[in-house]
């Protein structure tokens, strides 16, 4: 099989949320770590879409910025095409790994300077990483980028805030793809979008992957544009990866649980008058996680093993990894989880 | 009875070196009180100026050149900026695309809350974060006791964003202009807080106008929808209507470009072309260069909204006669 572009093992990122020291010494505060992400491992193939969802919160940014090298992680490696990025020391070092990896941000305003043209957002890659030298080239690469997410030539001149949410995230597109990365990060790319400007951005990252051979980390919380991008689907609950496997299986078989809550409470564009089925409970504090499964509290089959040990992944006969004890020991029915519950 | 809000003939301008740009262009509608207006539309169309063209916030040098804005039949849209201020707290709320234009990165969420609290009511202290707990529970924050005290970089994208639903609601709006609420959210707060709206429009009267992409969210929480195409309404009528069987041939590609949970389709199927910018708009119909249906008419007059039977739409194809 060919070898992974990226592998992610064992990774983790916590952060310290104490209160301020003072406090913590007067008040008789503990120190607080938030695990935002847990313990995770996976591999995307070079030419390979691999899609995380999860609940708002599950850690999915905070897993796009550690691969892109934005967050050291507290434990656990990330090796980009052979490369540990963790032994990487300076700025010097990472620039040519760097160059090859791109991410598009959550937040199409926070991630665009307010003060640069968009000429100039869209070319500093292109220049921070000395890719082209010639001013005139430079300028119409600006212009193909442009053109390539949709926008004109002309709007270089412009400035974000004259630029609606959907076309600043084409710019943030455009940005990306100006070092001409191998592997892009993407990050709620188009959440902004209309569904029209969407369905134009999807294909055109499908184009895009097919003709420069890209490889994908993409992150949506809209599970229809998952099925449509992905190649291969891993579904996070509160920093860790309950279920991974190719995309036609987490979509049709299931197995963990919350998969399966997930599934159900896609939308109905019908309007055949199902009501959605919003997941039961409270989404968990990751602060204070629950022990065990972390998702004992919402689960219909938590049993006291799930309340005490936590699941590790195993391989599904069909293909699918899964962080489930009923899964392992057997003890879920197969077909739609309501029926059962 | 009277509409709680009514905007007629909105016309926004913004005047630049290059000639003025007309982003929002002879916009009506109306919204009545408990009501859910849906607005969609492309990119850039002008569905967030048309919210921040109601709650005053409109920046220059972006200005209202024509048209009037009433809520509970009077006029709003010319008051000066002191007595706007007081609206927006007290009957109209506001969630932006933008969550961090809301949030001041400085304070903590819970300091944000009290103090907006404060603001509007006479509530004390006490009270103030009392119900600002209580709203952070409501829009789904875990563990609020302890997040009440953090500051804005600390929360996820999708939690940001529902600390300022909790700030938009926080003194009970007559109307709420909600901009991409749930677009940073997942599936599943996503259904939590549009259980909320739903339910504040049925116990408060609250009515809502909700600009979004997401049709999923529009299905289930519009009465009504108004589909926007180059600062001008391309279609309004009944959310089943509208989603099932558009009239407007814009309308009707976007919502066949909406990626469905069950479709194996390996390209989405896109509308061809992208809207004109400001300074080209074609004359006659704005979708004529993309519209597989266009006729010469539709290349030298501007269609106004007509009649289609359930829906208006403004296109040439349903003149009568
Ligand atoms: N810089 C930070 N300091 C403290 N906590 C943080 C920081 N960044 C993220 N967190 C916390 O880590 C957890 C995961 O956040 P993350 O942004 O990765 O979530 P997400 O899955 O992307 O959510 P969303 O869908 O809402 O964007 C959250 O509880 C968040 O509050
Ligand atoms: N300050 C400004 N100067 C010039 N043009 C502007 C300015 N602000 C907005 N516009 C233009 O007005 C148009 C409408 O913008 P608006 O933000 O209302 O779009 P929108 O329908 O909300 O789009 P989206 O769905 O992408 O958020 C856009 O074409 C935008 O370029
Ligand atoms: S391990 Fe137990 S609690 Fe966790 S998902 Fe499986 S059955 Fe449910
Ligand atoms: S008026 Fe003409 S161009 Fe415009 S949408 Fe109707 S048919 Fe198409
Ligand atoms: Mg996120
Ligand atoms: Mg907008």
């Amino acid at each position: 099989m060919a070898k992974p572009l990226v592998k992610v093992a064992g990774l983790s990122r916590y952060f310290d949320v104490s209160a301020p020291w003072l406090n913590r010494v007067l008040d008789g505060q503990p120190r607080l770590m938030l695990r935002a992400v847990d313990g995770i491992d996976f591999e995307i193939n070079k030419g390979e879409t691999l899609a995380l969802v999860g609940e708002s919160g599950c850690g999915k940014s905070t897993v796009a910025r550690l691969v892109v090298g934005l967050y050291r992680p507290s434990t656990g490696s990330i090796v980009f095409d052979g490369v540990d990025m963790a032994g990487l020391g300076g700025r010097a070092e990472m620039a040519p790994i760097r160059r090859r990896l791109q991410m598009i941000f959550q937040d199409p305003y926070a991630s665009l300077n307010p003060r640069w043209r968009v000429s100039a957002i869209v070319s500093e890659p292109i220049r921070a990483f000395n890719l082209i030298k010639d001013e005139a080239a430079i300028v119409a690469r600006v212009g193909q980028l442009l053109r390539q997410v949709g926008l004109s030539p002309v709007d270089g001149e412009k400035y974000p805030h004259e630029f609606s949410g959907g076309q600043r995230q084409r710019i943030s597109i455009a940005r990306a793809l100006s070092s001409q990365p191998e592997f892009l990060v993407c990050d709620e790319p188009t959440s902004a979008l209309d569904v029209s400007v969407q369905a134009q951005i999807l294909n055109l990252m499908k184009d895009l992957q097919r003709q420069l051979g890209l490889t994908y980390l993409f992150i949506s919380h809209n599970l229809a544009v998952v099925r449509h991008i992905a190649d291969r689907v891993g579904v996070m609950y509160l920093g860790r990866l309950a279920e991974i496997g190719p995309k036609s299986t987490v979509f049709s078989l299931p197995r963990h649980p919350y998969t399966r809550m997930l599934l159900d409470t896609i939308p109905d564009l019908d309007m055949t008058g199902r009501q959605r089925t919003p997941v039961a409970g409270e989404v968990p504090n990751p602060i204070n996680p629950p022990s065990g499964c972390a998702f004992h509290p919402r689960c219909p089959f938590a049993n006291d093993r799930c309340r005490s040990e936590r699941p590790e992944p195993k391989l599904n006969d069909t293909g699918s990894i899964t962080a489930c004890h009923a899964v392992e020991e057997g003890r879920l029915p197969a077909g739609p989880l309501t029926a059962a519950a | 009875m009277a509409a709680l809000l009514e905007v007629e003939h909105l016309r926004i301008e913004f005047p630049t070196r290059r000639g003025t740009l007309v982003a929002v262009d002879d916009i009506s509608l109306q919204i009545a009180e408990g009501e859910v207006l849906g607005v969609v539309g492309e990119s850039g169309a002008g569905k967030s100026l048309t919210g921040t063209a109601i709650i005053g916030l409109l920046e220059p040098p972006g200005r209202i050149a024509a048209g009037e804005i009433r809520l509970m039949g009077r006029r709003i849209d010319n008051l000066p900026y002191e007595e706007m201020r007081k609206i927006r707290g007290k009957q109209i709320g506001a969630v932006f695309q933008d969550p961090l234009t809301s949030l001041n990165p400085l304070y903590s969420v819970g300091r944000q809350l009290v103090e907006t609290i404060q603001t509007h009511t006479d509530m004390s202290p006490t009270q103030a974060r009392t119900r600002a707990l209580e709203l952070l529970h409501e829009v789904g924050i875990p563990a609020a006791e302890r997040r009440i005290d953090h500051y804005p970089h600390q929360f996820s994208g999708g939690m940001r964003q529902r600390v300022v639903i909790a700030l938009a609601l926080c003194v009970n709006p007559k109307l709420v202009i909600a901009d991409e609420p749930t677009t940073a959210l997942d599936v599943s707060i996503q259904a939590q807080i549009i259980a909320l709206l739903k339910r504040l429009c049925r116990d408060h009267g609250t009515a809502i106008m909700l600009i979004t992409h997401d049709m999923g969210v529009i299905a289930e929480t519009a009465d009504r929808v108004a589909v926007m195409y180059a600062g001008r309404i391309a279609e309004i009528g009944p959310v089943r209507s509208v989603i099932k069987e558009a009239k407007h041939p814009y309308s009707h590609g976007l919502m066949g470009s909406i990626p469905k949970i069950n479709d194996e389709k390996e390209r989405l199927d896109q509308i061809e072309g992208s809207m004109p910018r400001l300074t080209e708009i074609p004359p006659g119909c704005a979708f004529n260069p993309r519209c597989p249906h266009v006729f010469d008419r539709c290349r030298v007059e501007r269609p106004e909204l007509l009649d289609t039977g359930v829906t208006q739409a403004s296109c040439w194809l349903y003149a009568h006669g």
